[in-house]
């Protein structure tokens, strides 16, 4: 199994689909309420396997374009087949994924043998029945939306409109429509004229949710932009600023990188807007932009190692962060295949381990807690004996449902509420 | 615990570094620390644009860092300190920040960097010759960063250094001689961003090293414009050649 780039749950949350760093995207979908088996319901099997994308080589750069898939987002379901777009670095491609349970039998046109018969020997117009068989699922590539972005994609959404999505690499956002592949429309730019001057890049895109002329972008310095497209064509200047002061007592030369933001999430109700930066959650109010409304340390005992996090590469780690379906809950990943929960009303949190050990079938997690200080109680585990190879950068909420995907490395974990 | 069970702790723990060095020399250590982590940044940057493809986001960021950095040295005027220091003095000052920030606090409260730091200065000029070469056919094979970064973290001397970013910008020159293309005109005249950047950077780093002189160096407001003629100085001149071009790239 490779290492799971991407986790999504699809509107339903009938459907979860993720992507790998082979390029390859695999979908399990719930299992139905079953008499003989009441537990089943809840239970995710593999639904499809397909590659989506395939290592390329740029050879005006000499460079190979990695088929890891960095996102995939779901459309919303408008009859029987199932639509998501998956892209790696360069390339966004629209997904078909159907079913099919009959088979037309009874045609006369062709010999046993498969050949077609003389059209003059065929004596009478015989209709097919369609018989019903094994069920199949298939995936066929719709739309390849290619050859529009010179850096790396790292963000990909769909509108409201259900029309348009926003596919977003380090220094521009395009628009797309979902029917249209020769063409897309830019609508940030923010490269300088002399890359000598760049100093920021973008992080992450997302449409809101509900109101299809707005998006937000973040970007390494830790800003967030809310651009209206109403306003103009390019929506290089942005309708809304949203920065937190920096706190000069905590000013370190690693500052700048720990604030850089990995993930932006809105709320499923359009209000607030969720970031993650390397140490900490913060959760905006679009109509205040000068700072958060709140702040969650996800590992703050790791603002004390952040010279040998520099130093191992740890602290540009991409951390993604997702709502609950009630917006009361938020929840990220950490180090050593933790992952943290945060309730946004009672104010509590909790942190829990994605592993083997932790995970029997129908086993209550335990929560799990991180020694700072000096002594290390019973089940603590300090912080020096972290992994840090064990990271856990891409989780998922059911949209509906207290069911969470977490991805740790090459594993998914699949967890649901206690069920009394 | 990291990656490759590293032990030491950089700058975690400065309060018990200072406290300590107070015998040896006290204001120096955040100097020190800080001139580790500007070496860090600039071996960073390096290899980062030897792999095939550079995140751009981390190599703003680390560009960013190390600006930061050359900025503060500039304003505390310690930009000038080290340029003006002999070539033979210079890489035993670098042995020394890697020296004390490789070692736990713990230890040095206990007194043993009196004894050990001798005792490491001896085993590198020993394993120079050895290790030069290690280094060298490491930096220039594809590899994940970080094995990389950890040979040449631990062995590295201002001199070696300069020998290898040498050797990576003549590795750099040659990839891009390869792909150049005959006519500079032809490249601008196409609106294909991918033919741009390259011949940016292209153009750039052949204008720059005929000139033999950095522009990035002007940019972060240097004092000095003497004729120093010490390794010291162009090795970081260098390094700033280095930073520019990468973030273009």
């Amino acid at each position: 199994a490779d290492i799971i780039s991407t986790v999504e749950f699809n509107y339903s949350g009938d459907l979860l689909a993720t992507g790998d760093k082979g390029g390859r995207v695999v979908i399990f979908q719930r299992e139905q309420e079953n008499k003989s088996r009441p537990l089943s319901r809840g239970e995710y099997n593999v639904y499809s396997t397909f590659q989506s994308h395939e290592p390329e080589f740029d050879y005006l750069k000499s460079l190979e374009i990695e088929e890891k898939i960095n996102k995939i987002r779901w459309l919303p379901q408008q009859n029987a087949a199932h639509f998501l777009l998956s892209t790696n670095d360069k390339t966004i491609k629209l997904w078909k994924i159907s079913e099919r349970d009959k088979r037309a039998e009874g045609y006369n046109l062709k010999d046993e043998d498969g050949r077609l018969r003389d059209p003059v020997r065929i004596k009478e117009l015989r209709v097919p029945i369609l018989r019903p068989m094994d069920l199949m699922v298939e995936a066929s590539p719709r739309r390849i939306f290619a050859n529009a972005h010179t850096y790396h994609i790292n963000s990909i959404s769909i509108n409201s409109d259900c029309a348009t999505y926003l596919s977003a690499d380090d220094l521009r956002i395009n628009l797309w429509h979902l029917e249209i592949t020769n063409r897309s429309f830019n609508i940030v730019d923010i490269k300088p004229a002399n890359m000598e001057e760049l100093t920021e890049v973008i992080t992450a895109a997302e449409f809101h949710p509900q109101h299809c002329n707005v998006l937000v972008y973040s970007s390494s310095k830790g800003t967030i932009r809310l651009c209206d497209m109403r306003a103009a064509a390019l929506c290089d200047t942005h309708a809304k600023f949203f920065e937190e002061p920096e706190d000069p007592s905590s000013r370190s030369f690693f500052s700048e990188i720990i604030s850089s933001i990995s993930d932006v999430k809105f709320s499923h109700n359009g209000r607030y807007m969720m970031t993650r930066d390397y140490l900490s959650v913060k959760v905006w109010d679009l109509n205040m932009e000068n700072r958060p409304v709140e702040t969650y340390q996800v590992h703050e005992y790791l603002r004390s190692k952040l010279c040998s996090l520099y130093e191992n590469d740890c602290i540009f780690d991409k951390f993604e962060c997702c709502w609950n379906g009630a917006d009361s809950t938020i929840m990220t990943g950490s180090y050593n295949n933790f992952f943290r929960m945060f309730d946004r009303t009672t104010r509590r949190d909790t942190t829990l381990e994605a592993s083997r050990e932790s995970s029997k079938a129908r086993a209550i997690l335990k929560p799990r807690k991180v020694c700072t200080g000096g002594k290390r109680k019973k089940d603590e585990i300090s912080v020096d004996s972290l992994d840090f190879n064990k990271k856990i950068l891409h989780t998922a909420w059911h949209p509906t449902e207290n069911f969470i995907a977490v991805a740790a490395t090459n594993n998914l974990y699949l967890f649901q509420d206690k069920v009394n | 615990m990291f990656v490759r069970g590293l032990k030491r702790k950089c700058f975690d723990g400065e309060e018990d570094i200072e406290g300590t060095l107070a015998g040896i020399k006290a204001i120096p250590s955040y100097n020190l620390q800080r001139q580790s982590l500007l070496d860090m940044s600039l071996v960073k940057l390096q290899l980062c644009h030897m792999l095939v493809e550079p995140n751009l986001c981390r190599s703003v960021l680390i560009a960013n860092t190390v600006r930061q950095i050359q900025e503060e040295m500039t304003q505390d005027g310690t930009w000038q300190m080290i340029n003006t220091q002999s070539t033979g003095q210079a890489p035993l000052d670098r042995l020394v920040s890697t020296d004390i920030l490789c070692r736990s606090s713990r230890e040095q409260a206990e007194g043993k960097h009196v004894p050990a730091y001798g005792t490491f200065n001896k085993d590198f000029e020993g394993d120079q010759g050895q290790d030069s070469s290690e280094t060298m056919s490491a930096a220039s094979s594809v590899q994940a960063p970080r094995n990389l970064q950890s040979n040449m973290w631990e062995m590295e001397s201002p001199q070696e250094s300069k020998g290898n970013f040498q050797k990576s910008l003549d590795q750099i020159f040659e990839t891009l001689e390869n792909k150049s293309s005959n006519s500079v005109e032809d490249l601008f005249s196409e609106v294909d961003n991918s033919y741009y950047d390259l011949d940016t950077m292209l153009t750039g780093m052949m204008s720059n090293t005929k000139m033999g002189h950095c522009d990035g160096l002007e940019t972060f407001s240097s004092p000095t414009n003497t004729t120093s003629n010490s390794n010291c100085k162009s090795d970081l001149n260098e390094l700033d050649h280095i930073v520019e071009i990468l973030v273009e790239s």
